[in-house]
C-alpha cells in the first residue's frame, strides 16, 4: 500500500501554521484544521513578544496570510477532528465542518454585517475585555477574513429554534439585519454542520494551551481588576480594545499600581499543577515593561518563585526589566481582596522575611499553562496518551520528542507541554521534517515503510 | 440523635454563651449533645516537633474516652480542640510506631488506632442535620442582620482537617444564609486573630485585631460571627486598646454562630447568654429587635 502524501496538520496556532508551511513548501498538501474561526492561536492575542517586543501583527499575520494562499494548504477554520481510524501512511479522518451560516465563496469580509449586528458576546479573542457581535471575524488581521454566525447568540438562529420548538410566549426577534445589509448576499441561514472526510499519511498535533481559569484560585478574587496574563496583553496592545491606553476592567481608570503573580496555579502540587509554565516569568517581565512604557508614572510589582529566563536573550530582558524599576518579591501571595477602590495583595517577602502587603489598582496572574481544552478527546480520538495533566505524550522525552506514542502522528507546540513561541517555532518545523521524511520514504510494506 | 461532645476548658469558663446555646439551639434540632465523661485538656496547641509525642497524650485520651463511650464520633464547639483533636487522630491513624508508642504509655486505657471520627458542629449542622432542615426550623429569622463570617486558622488549616475550602470556605455564610441573617463577603475570614500570641506579644495581637475588626467595619458589618474562643477573647479584649490606638475604628460585636443559631430556631435570649459576648451584641440585637427590649 502506498504512503498518501498528504498531511493533517490540527491546531492552527503558531505550531501548526510553522508545521503546515513547511510540509506544503516541501511540496506536499496539508489540511489545517482550526476549531476556532481564525487561525493566529494564542500568539495572534499578544501585545508585543518577548524577547524583542515586536508584534504579533508584524511576525505572525506574514505567516498567516501564507497559509491562506498555499497552493498546497487547504484550510478548515471552524472545523474540528471527529474520528480518526487507520495507521501511519494511510489514516482515514472525518472533519466536522461547522456550519458558519455565510457561504464564504461569497464573502468579501467588508465588515458590514458585524458593525450592524445588535447582539454584543464577550470576545474570545479579546479574552472577555472586549465584546463581539454573534456574526464576527475573531480580529481584524483573521484568516480567512470570513465571517461565521454564532448559532448559539444569533438572534435570528434564536427566533428560528424558538418557531420549532413550538414553545408558548413572546417570540425572540427575527433581526436579519445581517442578511438585509450583506452587499454580497453570502447570508445563507439554511447551511448546515458538514462532514468531510479526508485520508492523510501523517497527522501532526499543534492543538496548543489554555489558561487555568483564575476561579481554581478561590484565593485570588473574584474581581473585575484581578486578570490573567493574556486579558492584559490585550489591554495592552496597541491594536486592542483600549487602543493601548491602559484601562483597568471595573470603572475604565488607567491604573497606577500593577501587581503581577507568577506561578499562579503553576508548581503548585497542592492544589494547582506541579509543572511550570515555563513563559510566565518573561511575560509578566514584558508587562510590567510594556505597563511602565504605557503609564510613565506607573509602579509595578512582581511576586516570584524563581525568575526563570532560559532562553536566548531573555536573562538580559529579565535585567532590563529590573532596571527600568519594577520590584521583584521572592514569595508567594496568599490573598488577594478588594478594599474599596484598591485591591490588596497579601504575599510574603523571603528575602527580607517579612510579610508583605501591597496596594493595587490591577491584578495580573501568571495562571498556569494547561492543555487546550477539548484535546484529552481529541487524544482519545487519535490513539495516543497523555500525562498527567493532560499534555500529549512524546515517544521519548529526550531523544523521540517530536513523535508521539503513535506512529505517523507527530507532536508540535505547547500541546506537548508549556513552551514558548521560539520554541512553538521549532518544534512545529521538527514535526514538518518528521512528516517529510515519513513522505520521502513512501511505500509502505506489511513489514514496515521502505523506500519505493 | 445522641452526639458524644467533648467540651474543653474555655467552654465551662469563658465560652458559656457557646456551650449554652450551642446544647440548647441542638436540642431543638433534635441532637443530643452528650458530654464526655472524664474529658481532660486537648493539648490546646497541637505540637509539631516530630518527638514530642508526650503532648499527644492527652488529645488521644480524650478520644479513647470517647470509644469507652460506646461511640464512633465526637463533636466540639472550640475550634482549637477540633484541631488539636483531629490531628492527633491522624497521627494515630498515619503512623504506626508513634501509634504504638503512644498506645503503650497508656497503660489503663484501651488502645487508641483511629476508631473515633472528631467532627465540628458546624459540620454536624451542613452534613447531618441539612441546612434545608435547619431552615424549616427556624421560627425567628434573622432579618436586616448584616454578619461576616470568621474562621480564624484552626478550622481550615492545615488542609488534612478543614471543615471547608481551605482558601474558600463557605460553610459560616451558608448557615447564615439559613437563618435569615446577611452574610457579607469577608476577604479576611481565614486570617489569624494573633492565636497564642495574646500571652508573648499582646500589641502584635492590637495589630491583628484592627486589620480583622477594621475591615468587618469598612465592610458594613453588624457583628462578626465566629466559632473559637480564643479568636472572641483577642477580637474581643482587644477592642478598647483598638479604638484608643485607631480612630476609625469604633467597635465591633462578636458572636457565636451557635446564638445566633439559638435565638433563630426559638431558644430564650437568657440561655445564648449575650452578656458574656465582647463588643455590645445584645444592645445591637436589640436595636434590631430580634430579642425583646428590656422592661
Amino acid at each position: 500500500m502506498r504512503v498518501v502524501k498528504k498531511a493533517l496538520v490540527i491546531g492552527g496556532g503558531v505550531a501548526g501554521i510553522q508545521a503546515a508551511l513547511d510540509i506544503a513548501d516541501g511540496g506536499y498538501q496539508v489540511i489545517l484544521v482550526e476549531k476556532t474561526p481564525s487561525i493566529g492561536g494564542h500568539m495572534a492575542q499578544y501585545a508585543e513578544v518577548f524577547p524583542t517586543l515586536d508584534c504579533p501583527q508584524c511576525i505572525l499575520t506574514p505567516k498567516m496570510v501564507d497559509v491562506g494562499q498555499h497552493p498546497n494548504i487547504t484550510l478548515l477554520t471552524y472545523a474540528e477532528v471527529q474520528k480518526v481510524s487507520g495507521e501511519v501512511g494511510n489514516f482515514q479522518v472525518e472533519i466536522l465542518q461547522k456550519a458558519r451560516k455565510v457561504d464564504h465563496t461569497k464573502c468579501t469580509g467588508c465588515g458590514t454585517c458585524w458593525q450592524k449586528c445588535p447582539e454584543k458576546i464577550p470576545s474570545e479573542y479579546d479574552a472577555g475585555v472586549a465584546d463581539r457581535a454573534a456574526i464576527y471575524i475573531p480580529f481584524a488581521q483573521a484568516v480567512p477574513a470570513k465571517a461565521v454566525i454564532d448559532t448559539e447568540h444569533c438572534r435570528y438562529i434564536k427566533y428560528l429554534d424558538f418557531m420549532e420548538s413550538g414553545a408558548e410566549g413572546k417570540k425572540p426577534p427575527q433581526c436579519r439585519i445581517c442578511e438585509r445589509l450583506c452587499p454580497a448576499g453570502a447570508i445563507y441561514w439554511e447551511q448546515e454542520d458538514e462532514i468531510i472526510t479526508e485520508q492523510v499519511g501523517a497527522i501532526v498535533v499543534a492543538t496548543g494551551f489554555d489558561l487555568m481559569p483564575v476561579e481554581r484560585l478561590p484565593e485570588y478574587a473574584d474581581d473585575p481588576d484581578v486578570i490573567d496574563g493574556i486579558q492584559f496583553e490585550r489591554i495592552l496592545c496597541p491594536g486592542g480594545p483600549t487602543a493601548g491606553v491602559v484601562h483597568r476592567p471595573s470603572d475604565g481608570k488607567t491604573p497606577k499600581e500593577v501587581v503581577f503573580v507568577s506561578c499562579a496555579g503553576s508548581r503548585d502540587p497542592e492544589h494547582g499543577v506541579p509543572h511550570c509554565s515555563r513563559v510566565c516569568c518573561m511575560y509578566l517581565a514584558k508587562q510590567a515593561m510594556l505597563f511602565k512604557h504605557a503609564v510613565h508614572d506607573g509602579q509595578t510589582h512582581i511576586f516570584y518563585i524563581d525568575t526563570r529566563t532560559t532562553g536566548k536573550g531573555y536573562e538580559e530582558f529579565l535585567q532590563r526589566t529590573m532596571a527600568e524599576g519594577t520590584v521583584y518579591l521572592r514569595g508567594k501571595v496568599s490573598r488577594i481582596y478588594r478594599d474599596g477602590d484598591k485591591i490588596k495583595v497579601m504575599g510574603v517577602d523571603t528575602l527580607s522575611g517579612k510579610q508583605v502587603e501591597v496596594s493595587a489598582d490591577l491584578v495580573v496572574l501568571g495562571m498556569a499553562m494547561l492543555p487546550s481544552i477539548g484535546s484529552q478527546e481529541l487524544a482519545d480520538r487519535l490513539g495516543i496518551t497523555t500525562n498527567e495533566q493532560g499534555f500529549f505524550t512524546e515517544n521519548h522525552i529526550k531523544i523521540d520528542p517530536l513523535e508521539s506514542t503513535c506512529p505517523g502522528i507527530y507532536l508540535a507546540g505547547a500541546a506537548q507541554g508549556p513552551k514558548d513561541i521560539p520554541d512553538s517555532v521549532a518544534q512545529g518545523s521538527g514535526a514538518a521534517s518528521k512528516v517529510l521524511g515519513l513522505f520521502a520514504r513512501s511505500e509502505k510494506t506489511p513489514e514496515g515503510l521502505t523506500v519505493s | 440523635m445522641d452526639l458524644s461532645y467533648y467540651p474543653g476548658c474555655t467552654l465551662k469558663t469563658k465560652a458559656l454563651n457557646f456551650e449554652d446555646s450551642a446544647i440548647a439551639a441542638m436540642a431543638v434540632l433534635g441532637v443530643n449533645l452528650v458530654e464526655l465523661p472524664r474529658w481532660n485538656c486537648c493539648g490546646t496547641v497541637y505540637s509539631m516537633a516530630d518527638d514530642d509525642l508526650a503532648h499527644h497524650i492527652a488529645p488521644v485520651r480524650n478520644l479513647v474516652r470517647v470509644a469507652e463511650q460506646g461511640s464512633d464520633r465526637v463533636v466540639t464547639l472550640c475550634s482549637f480542640c477540633y484541631n488539636t483533636l483531629k490531628r492527633a487522630d491522624l497521627l494515630m491513624r498515619n503512623s504506626q510506631e508513634k501509634r504504638d508508642t503512644i498506645n503503650s504509655f497508656m497503660d489503663d486505657e484501651i488502645d487508641y488506632d483511629g476508631q473515633v471520627e472528631v467532627v465540628h458542629l458546624l459540620e454536624v449542622l451542613r452534613d447531618d442535620v441539612g441546612w434545608e432542615a435547619i431552615g424549616r426550623t427556624v421560627k425567628a429569622p434573622l432579618e436586616g442582620l448584616k454578619v461576616v463570617p470568621y474562621y480564624g486558622c484552626t478550622l481550615t488549616r492545615p488542609q488534612g482537617v478543614a471543615i471547608d475550602s481551605v482558601e474558600n470556605p463557605t460553610v459560616l455564610q451558608d448557615l447564615m444564609k439559613v437563618l435569615g441573617a446577611t452574610a457579607l463577603d469577608f476577604p479576611l475570614a481565614t486570617e489569624c486573630c494573633g492565636s497564642f500570641e495574646i500571652v508573648s506579644d499582646p500589641d502584635a495581637v492590637v495589630e491583628r485585631a484592627y486589620a480583622i475588626l477594621g475591615m468587618a467595619q469598612r465592610k458594613g458589618a453588624d457583628a462578626i460571627v465566629l466559632s473559637c474562643p480564643l479568636c472572641a477573647h483577642n477580637l474581643g479584649q482587644k477592642q478598647a486598646e483598638v479604638a484608643d490606638k485607631y480612630s476609625d475604628f469604633t467597635g465591633m460585636p462578636l458572636v457565636y454562630f451557635t446564638q445566633l443559631l439559638a435565638l433563630a430556631v426559638g431558644v430564650s435570649p437568657e440561655v445564648c447568654r449575650f452578656d458574656l459576648s465582647f463588643g455590645g451584641v445584645e444592645a445591637l440585637l436589640r436595636e434590631r429587635g430580634l430579642i425583646p427590649q428590656r422592661v
